[in-house]
């Protein structure tokens, strides 16, 4: 299938300018093929998160057995079916716990210090990033220090600035020497929520800055320069022409920025350390039911957890119009030039490194 | 993307460019120069931002043990005592540091592998179902790994019904496995979009002078690629370096564990008082290989995180 089935494609390629090119170079046996270099990656894919998230649903399902077997008199082994039990006891206010938010079931605590962390964190990091963004575009000179500077936060693992926040929130540590005040800050209360906070929006607000920065060179300066003919104010510039011009570049990042804030881990569990309900993410909070043993809950609550991410990211790319897959994804939408589809592909493939930036945290 | 001006809208402006500059120049230089200084002010802000709790890390690295948390900006003496005591025999954090190679280089590996192939079928080929495959892999990237976990920490453990199972706790693939499935995303997304950069007509080119397609690929299409895929690795290896969860759920002996975990446990290896000193040593070990490959390749890196499209 090499040159004889390459020569009539390079044709309709190089007349098909705004047309659909049906096929090119590779023309038949492009299915078989496709399938074949896609195997090693879905096989992969199925096997370690496919499979693994089958067993998880199943497992929400059972219970350990706990206590003594009435039959046999030993020490019970193995788990039962349950049901929905392990859903339905979210609701069931079995274990209440005090946290930001006040008394109630750790499920609840775990998933309000989530929302809440989300929520705060996200918001913050994106002002601050799009601060960071407009500045770094004005520069004329030492972009490049600015860019490595900017990298350090996002190439310091989590659990090491989990640890080095620690430090710097110790209660007889630096932040408390330069606020001049003697705030408790991991003692597992409200100010270790705001710790939190502030470690997590000083890692990944570079990160969004880095990215907006990118959508905004793409603007051109005409604009700006019609925008000033016409007399407009830079606020107006900027909510009119810069806001919606790099739009697309930002709801993408926040998406996954929330995403990743949802699955927060390394960082309260460094810092703060584990079984602190004022930061106890769902994430924690399932882990510590899986090290406990009690597989069935914690495969329950991770699933709620993975819906709750689905939802978020339906809801972004519903209501918000993230364009996560890029045009890459809608044959239907196809370009007329190759090279044209590579630009659409921006804004998504801007994404796992997004993901990769706060690793697992 | 750029507003193309077309040859009569230059017509009609009647003025050379040169002119033009000059009088844009002439407009803005007094408000330029506020601008230019108030950006610097703005660019030294973010550097310090970003750096201040890094310093301090490094800092608290360098002083002498016996000062215990003491807050002084600038460490004297200056020891490197904690370093010393990162690797001392109790911690064994060098052969932590040789974990996190293994794990994380292979991870790296097979995730180009796998990746390179795939992207490149994504990138190239025209197939039913490539929607459906880029939302796979899309939504892989997305979902949270704390899922994966009672599962694998079932199966790995070999505990019923998986008695049929290896018991891979405390083994690199019990590790490196999972963390493919967030490497493997990345590395797909990130080498598609570079692939797509170059254009169809490079293989065209060398099938027609009798290349089949795979050979085409192997000599023309990968050594152009190189640094799109240089990149990918370096982000992929960063991001497996860092994993914690993963890596802190299988490997529970003191011989497995990687870096990240093993820093985590140094604060229960001295109970109670937290060895501070030791641990920012440590971190500022674990950190520093991977900020000179930030200053060496960090314009690779944007482009990798930004990937591709935006210049």
């Amino acid at each position: 299938m090499a040159t004889a089935t390459a020569e009539p494609s390079t044709t309709t390629v190089a007349t098909s300018d705004g047309h659909k090119p049906k096929k090119n170079a590779f023309s038949d046996g492009q299915q078989r093929l496709a399938w074949i270099l896609l195997a090693p990656t879905l096989i992969v894919i199925a096997v370690v998160a496919g499979i693994p998230v089958v067993i998880s649903i199943r497992e929400s399902f059972f219970r350990a057995n706990t206590g003594v077997d009435p039959n046999t008199g030993l020490i019970a082994s193995g788990d039962s079916f349950v049901g929905l039990k392990n859903f339905t006891d979210i609701f069931a206010g079995l274990n209440d716990v005090t946290g930001t938010f006040g008394t109630m079931d750790r499920f609840w605590n775990a998933f309000l210090n989530t929302t809440g962390f989300t929520v705060v964190c996200v918001v913050l990091e994106t002002v601050l990033g799009v601060i960071m963004a407009i500045i770094m575009s004005k520069a004329f000179r030492g972009r490049g220090i600015v860019r490595a500077g900017i990298l350090v936060p996002w190439a310091i693992p989590t659990i090491v600035s989990a640890l080095m926040w620690k430090l710097i929130f110790d209660s007889s540590g630096v932040m408390n020497r330069v606020l001049g005040r003697q705030i408790l800050w991991l003692a597992d209360n409200g100010s270790s929520f705001w710790a939190i906070v502030i470690a997590d929006v000083w890692k990944t607000a570079p990160f969004i800055g880095l990215l907006t920065l990118a959508g905004l060179q793409t603007i051109p300066a005409e604009v700006y320069e019609a925008a000033k003919v016409d007399g407009a104010t830079t606020w107006q510039q900027f909510t009119r022409i810069t806001l919606p011009l790099v739009k697309p570049t930002l709801v993408v990042a926040v998406l996954f920025r929330t995403l990743d804030t949802l699955r927060m881990f390394d960082l309260p569990w460094g810092m703060i350390g584990p079984g602190k309900y004022h930061v106890e993410t769902l994430s924690i909070f399932s882990y510590q039911e899986a090290a406990a043993t009690r597989y069935g809950q914690a495969a329950a609550y991770a699933i709620v957890l993975f819906a709750y991410v689905l939802l978020i990211a339906f809801l972004f790319v519903k209501v918000l119009g993230a364009d996560v897959i890029g045009d890459t994804g809608m044959p239907k939408k196809k370009r007329g030039k190759k090279t044209d589809a590579g630009d659409g592909a921006a804004p998504g493939a801007a994404i796992p490194g997004l993901e990769m930036a706060g690793g697992a945290h | 993307m750029a507003i193309a001006t077309t040859p009569q809208q230059e017509q009609q402006s009647r003025l050379s460019q040169s002119e033009v500059a000059e009088l844009a120049r002439a407009k803005q230089s007094p408000k330029a120069l506020i601008g230019m200084i108030a950006s610097y002010v703005g660019m030294a802000l973010i550097v310090i931002y970003c750096i201040i709790p890094f310093y301090w890390m490094v800092v608290s690295a360098l002083r002498d043990p016996s000062q215990g948390r003491s807050t002084a900006f600038i460490p004297n003496p200056v020891s490197v005592e904690n370093f010393g005591a990162v690797f001392s025999g109790q911690n064994g954090f060098g052969r932590s540091l040789v974990n996190s190679v293994i794990v994380s280089g292979t991870t790296t590996v097979l995730t180009l592998l796998f990746g390179i192939v795939a992207a490149y079928a994504l990138a190239r080929l025209q197939f039913k179902g490539k929607g459906a495959v880029l939302w796979i892999i899309m939504a892989c990237s997305m979902f949270p790994l704390i899922i994966l976990i009672p599962a694998l920490l079932k199966m790995f453990s070999s505990t019923p019904p998986f008695g049929w199972f290896p018991n891979w706790i405390n083994t690199y693939q019990a590790v490196i496995i999972p963390g493919l499935s967030f490497g493997l995303p990345l590395a797909v997304w990130n080498l598609t979009a570079f692939f797509k950069q170059l254009p169809v007509e490079l293989e065209q080119a060398a099938m027609v002078d009798g290349c089949t397609p795979g050979v085409a690929f192997r000599k023309v299409i990968l050594p152009l690629a190189a640094p799109g895929v240089f990149t990918t690795a370096i982000i992929v290896f960063i991001g497996s370096w860092n994993e914690f969860l993963v890596a802190l759920t299988f490997l529970t002996q003191q011989n497995r564990q990687t870096a990240t975990v093993a820093i985590s446990k140094f604060t229960g290896t001295t109970g109670f008082d937290t060895p501070y000193g030791t641990i920012m040593a440590a971190g500022v070990v674990v950190t520093v290989p991977l900020l000179v490959a930030v200053l060496f390749f960090q314009r690779r890196i944007v482009a990798g995180l930004t990937a591709g499209g935006v210049k």
